[in-house]
């Protein structure tokens, strides 16, 4: 159940032939400090992530857990190691790469759609058929009534959900979330949570979200990731072997139970990593 | 009900209160028969307003044109510069400094200089109105344009957006409102700009018309001269604002 913890053999399913959607090894990253200090944000890290895989990353807060985002996102640049995606170095940010923000980072002074079309205009993609994609997949997150209005007009997890279809515009082939439901109430997280679910495995992609909350963690991943405090390293790489397609139901398995407090056991310190 | 009535009471006091001090001004005037070439009543204003009507509507046509001329050629001026030095640390080196040096010049002492350079035309007062509107405007985009939010920044870095598009799509609707707050502050001094420069040397405007009539004792005419000037400064700063609603309709 746990795969020993990094570095060390990834999941079962891995093989040598299948191109990791990413592969990180021995990656560190420090900030230079204003006043000539540093701070050690993260790493070493070892991290495979195989492609159509979902990989969930909890860990105390301040660990390192968005610079890692970060990092794979290619926003930031590692000061060891070496980054792949699909393959090949990844040293800056890629158009095959969709990302949703903590906050929803949505422009207010366009329409929710010419936010999620915004990728269209910056990629220039053609019009019409990015146009039809934005409205399906606003459809597919019920704000279709919504997409001529202002965002600001739209609630806390509306807005999240616009911001997840701008990611996906360009039909990524992997998806980044950091914490996309921090700033949401529970019963919403939850709902929202299990939209993704269904929305991942409909769409088929890579994706790999940081959350603080345990229970969206296991939900949602087929791994999850627990990372030590600052600088952040993977303690642990649980899979999660619960059936699909999950549901609200799904956290009360037994399995889900358990596996629930193998995380929180660990995240805690009460049981041998 | 309650909400309805104090919404009228609210929307009334800012003209009540212009009213009342009118009738005090009068009522004060009258009774302590302050001399008019001192401190004429409203009415006898009004009534020197009526009198003078063609001169006031001629002379606030002068002042009005030099003023938004100015305001607009400051706007021309200003955008240019202030994307450069938001887009150029080199330029900021090296505008920075010479445009606040500009700015700290007084600009009631270069108004003479000014208009020994450029003759007796409308174009000296253009100019000084030019200097005293072009910073706030200036300083104001500026600071626009660098009050990006770094989480909007990242979004346009992760879809790969190139310099030009983060600035179309991202900078210059971020800097908007604070364009509109400079050109608010702006459009104020410009009335004052056009004002000090009538009062070194012009034959028309109101300020030129404040400076005869003061010198010839008719005082209550230039008290609607003052009051014109007044009511032309309000309805250029409303008329900034009216446009700024229209254009900056994202802020609550
Ligand atoms: N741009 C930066 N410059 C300097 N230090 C930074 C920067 N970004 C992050 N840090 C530091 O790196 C460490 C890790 O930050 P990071 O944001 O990755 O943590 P996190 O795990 O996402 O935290 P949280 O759960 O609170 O979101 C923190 O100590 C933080 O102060
Ligand atoms: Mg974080």
């Amino acid at each position: 159940m746990i795969a020993a913890a990094y570095p060390g053999s990834a999941p079962p399913r891995s093989s040598a032939a299948v191109v990791a959607a990413i592969d990180l090894k021995g990656v560190t990253k420090t900030y230079a400090g204003r006043d000539g200090g540093s701070v050690h944000a993260l790493g070493p890290v070892d991290l495979r992530i195989e492609p159509g895989s979902f990989v969930s990353v909890v860990g105390p807060s301040g660990c390192g857990k968005s610079t890692l985002l970060r990092l794979v996102a290619g926003l930031e640049l590692p000061n060891e190691g070496v980054m792949q995606r699909y393959g090949t170095a990844l040293d800056g940010p890629s158009h095959e790469v969709g990302i949703v923000f903590q906050e929803h980072v949505l422009f207010p002074w366009i329409t929710v759609l010419e936010n999620v079309l915004l990728p269209a205009d910056v990629l220039a993609l053609p019009k019409a058929i990015s146009r039809e994609r934005a409205m399906r997949l606003l459809e597919m997150t019920g704000l279709k009534d919504f997409a001529h209005l202002r965002p600001q007009m739209l609630s806390g997890g509306m807005k999240q959900r616009a911001a997840f279809c701008r990611a996906m515009l360009s039909d990524p082939r992997l998806l980044l979330l950091d914490e996309p439901f921090g700033a949401l109430d529970a019963l919403t997280r939850e709902e929202l949570s299990l939209e993704l679910s269904r929305l991942w495995q409909e769409l088929g992609r890579t994706a790999l979200l940081i959350t603080h909350d345990i229970e969206e963690a296991i939900l949602l991943g087929d791994r999850v990731l627990i990372m030590s405090e600052r600088p952040g390293t993977i303690r642990t790489d649980i899979a999660v072997d619960l059936p699909r397609p999950r549901n609200a139901d799904t956290v009360k398995l037994p399995r889900f139970q358990e596996i629930k407090h193998q995380v929180r056991d660990i995240i805690f310190n009460r049981a041998q990593a | 009900m309650a909400a309805s009535s104090s919404r009228l009471i609210g929307r009334a006091a800012t003209p009540l209160i212009y009213l009342v001090l009118l009738a005090a001004w009068e009522l004060l005037a009258d009774t302590l028969k302050v001399p008019a070439w001192i401190l004429p009543a409203p009415s006898a204003i009004f009534q020197a307003a009526v009198k003078w009507a063609p001169e006031l509507i001629q002379d606030g046509w002068v002042t009005l044109r030099e003023t938004v001329g100015g305001f607009l050629l400051a706007i021309v001026l200003s955008l240019p510069l202030a994307i450069l030095i938001s887009l150029n640390p080199l330029a900021r080196k090296l505008l920075y400094p010479i445009l606040l040096g500009l700015q700290s010049v007084p600009k009631v002492a270069v108004a003479p200089l000014v208009i020994l350079w450029f003759g007796l035309s409308e174009w000296p007062k253009i100019v000084v109105v030019v200097l005293v509107c072009f910073f706030p405007i200036l300083v104001n985009m500026v600071a626009g344009l660098e009050a990006v939010p770094k989480t909007m920044l990242d979004l346009m870095r992760s879809l790969g957006a190139s310099p030009h598009m983060v600035f179309r799509r991202l900078r210059l609707p971020v800097a908007l409102p604070h364009f509109f707050t400079g050109c608010k502050v702006a459009v104020t001094f410009a009335v004052i700009g056009a004002v000090i420069s009538e009062f070194v040397a012009a034959q028309d405007g109101l300020g030129y018309l404040i400076l005869i009539s003061t010198a010839q004792s008719q005082t209550p005419l230039a008290f609607a001269a003052i009051a014109l000037l007044t009511l032309l400064s309000i309805a250029l700063f409303h008329g900034v604002e009216f446009i700024e609603r229209r254009v900056v309709d994202w802020t609550p």
